[in-house]
């Protein structure tokens, strides 16, 4: 499992800039940054070194923040890299609470699962999907 | 069990003649010895006379509390300083204090209607009540005191204070019943907890009679359960009597008044008209045998309702539901009486809130609009936006229920909110006057 940062803002001018620079003040590096909104809130999701501290770090300053664990598979860069991944979820009645991907360099990319339930790591690894470790993502 | 069974159990009938006979004498001593109400009847163009039914009451004029502080200190006394047995006076904090007097049997009056509380937390003769709210010029202390002698209790006066020394008294002497504000009896349980007792196993008490601020219904409940007691609300104001002009029955939903010696009303706190039992507004009293401090439709700015269903306990004395508030808190949000203490009623309810709260009413067009923002819990899956909607439309939901207006959740960042020490600004008002 991934331990990804999440962080509660509002959905106010600044309010992302702000935790952002909280974050590089303290000397965090970033690898992934999505963000859900709606018209009165956010939540950010984030990947970054030392997790945890980056969470306590952002709780301290006075923000709404936790650290969750989510899944991250690798995939091939070509058509149907997500579709494959989804559709095993589906027919295994793995309810997918939410997802993103992002790409890595030329021939991959990682999607990003948050997966109800707690051995759904291992059901992916088992039907031959390329878990990701943490310390592939970032450092601990 | 009853204390003055003749009394408390009196056919209705009965009692609303007998409150009719009593409020006639009270407005008759309050004319003739108490210049205030002889000018505001005078110029009212009513006089003791007009009063031949009890509806007849709302033709009167209101006094309030300001009209007592003009009169410091004995403006509205009825009666000569030979008859006048003791004083009370109000804390003054909030401005001039109040100075109450009572006569000998003002103050009997007064411990009878205590003695029916204790009546209804199972109390007799045999009991010892230890009456641990302040003594002195608050009611509180000397009102709890006068209830306990005339039933004949065994009284321990510890007054305030000193929380180890009430815990030791209260197992020592075996305290069947404590008196005293809320907020003491939940120290004096948490002090004998942490003095390694368990209080609701191994000390003697049965019923706790509190009263003079207020007290959530989870308050009340931690109470109960940590003495293990029965909780016996009381009710009352220094300007009126004391502890005692309404108290709580074991059968609960709501608190009796004294009727024979009080009248009360509900009035819509801006139309100031009378209105029919059931319906909430500012509680409005009236003495009935009241000889030095007479008071003719005192304005308590207490929030309340009259409940007139038969209570199964047997008494015939109609209840006041729980305080709301104070009609000063009061928001009118297109035409609907909202209290701020409806509201954090609602959020106790949500386990995903924390306590902080702040209501932004505002009115761009022709309608106000409620925003109340709120923090979740540091627990609460932030995660989640699917969880986060979910909980803003269940509390949107139920305060839709409970308020009758339509409220906007916004959930905020921790510390959106302002903190203060002492009271929370609560509520925002940028709404424009209309005219």
């Amino acid at each position: 499992m991934i331990s990804q940062l999440t962080v509660f803002l509002a959905n106010e001018r600044g309010r992302l800039a702000a935790a952002c620079r909280t974050l590089a003040d303290a000397g965090f590096n970033m690898h992934s940054l999505v963000l859900a909104d709606t018209a009165d809130f956010g939540v950010v999701r984030i990947f970054c070194d030392r997790p945890d501290e980056a969470a306590s770090l952002l709780v301290d300053a006075g923000y709404r923040a936790a650290v969750t664990p989510v899944i991250a598979v690798r995939v091939p860069n070509e058509p149907g890299g997500l579709a494959r991944l989804l559709e095993f979820c589906d027919e295994a009645g793995m309810n997918v609470e939410y997802g993103y991907c992002y790409s890595v360099g030329e021939d991959g990319a990682i999607d990003v699962l948050k997966i109800e339930g707690t051995d759904a790591e291992e059901r992916l690894a088992a039907a031959g999907f390329a878990v990701v470790r943490a310390e592939e993502i970032y450092a601990a | 069990m009853y204390y003055q069974p003749e009394i408390e159990t009196m056919p209705v009938d009965e009692l609303r003649a007998l409150q009719l006979t009593r409020m006639r004498e009270s407005m008759r001593n309050a004319y003739e010895n108490v210049p205030l109400f002889r000018e505001r009847f005078d110029a009212a163009g009513v006089s003791p006379d007009d009063l031949e039914s009890l509806e007849d009451l709302a033709r009167f004029p209101f006094v309030v509390k300001q009209d007592m502080r003009d009169a410091y200190p004995f403006g509205m006394f009825a009666r000569e300083n030979k008859d006048v047995a003791r004083i009370h006076a109000s804390s003054g904090t909030t401005g001039q204090a109040t100075v109450v007097g009572h006569t000998a049997s003002d103050l009997a009056n007064w411990g009878d209607c205590f003695a029916r509380g204790i009546a209804m937390v199972g109390g007799s003769e045999d009991s010892t009540i230890q009456v641990s709210y302040g003594y002195g010029l608050f009611t509180g202390g000397l009102g709890a005191h006068a209830g306990g002698e005339a039933m004949g209790c065994t009284v321990i006066p510890t007054s305030s204070g000193n929380t180890k020394r009430q815990v030791q008294m209260m197992k020592d002497c075996k305290t069947d019943i404590l008196a005293c504000t809320p907020s003491y009896a939940l120290l004096i349980a948490d002090t004998a907890i942490e003095m390694g007792y368990d209080p609701a196993t191994e000390f003697p008490i049965s019923a706790v009679i509190c009263g003079a601020e207020p007290a959530s219904q989870n308050m009340k409940d931690e109470i109960a359960e940590k003495l293990g007691v029965q909780y016996c609300d009381v009710y009352g104001l220094s300007e009126i009597m004391g502890p005692g002009v309404a108290m709580e029955c074991k059968e609960r939903g709501g608190i009796h008044v004294a009727e024979d010696q009080f009248y009360c009303e509900i009035v819509d706190p801006e139309t100031l008209e009378v209105l029919p039992d059931g319906e909430w507004g500012e509680l409005v009293i009236t003495t009935l045998v009241r000889e030095c401090c007479p008071l003719i439709r005192y304005r308590t700015r207490d929030v309340t309702r009259i409940i007139s269903e038969p209570c199964a306990c047997g008494r015939t004395h109609r209840k006041i539901d729980y305080l709301r508030g104070r009609t000063d808190d009061m928001l009118i949000i297109r035409g609907v009486n909202v209290f701020p203490s409806q509201i954090e009623q609602v959020i106790t309810e949500f386990p995903e809130i924390a306590t902080q709260y702040q209501i932004i009413l505002s009115n761009k067009g022709p309608l106000d609009r409620v925003e109340l923002q709120v923090e979740t819990v540091p627990e609460f899956p932030i995660d989640e936006v699917r969880k986060i909607e979910d909980l803003k439309s269940r509390l949107g939901a139920e305060l839709k229920s409970n308020l009758q207006v339509a409220v906007e959740i916004k959930i905020v960042e921790p510390k959106t909110i302002e903190r203060s020490m002492g009271k929370a600004k609560r509520v925002i008002d940028l709404r424009e006057a209309k005219n």
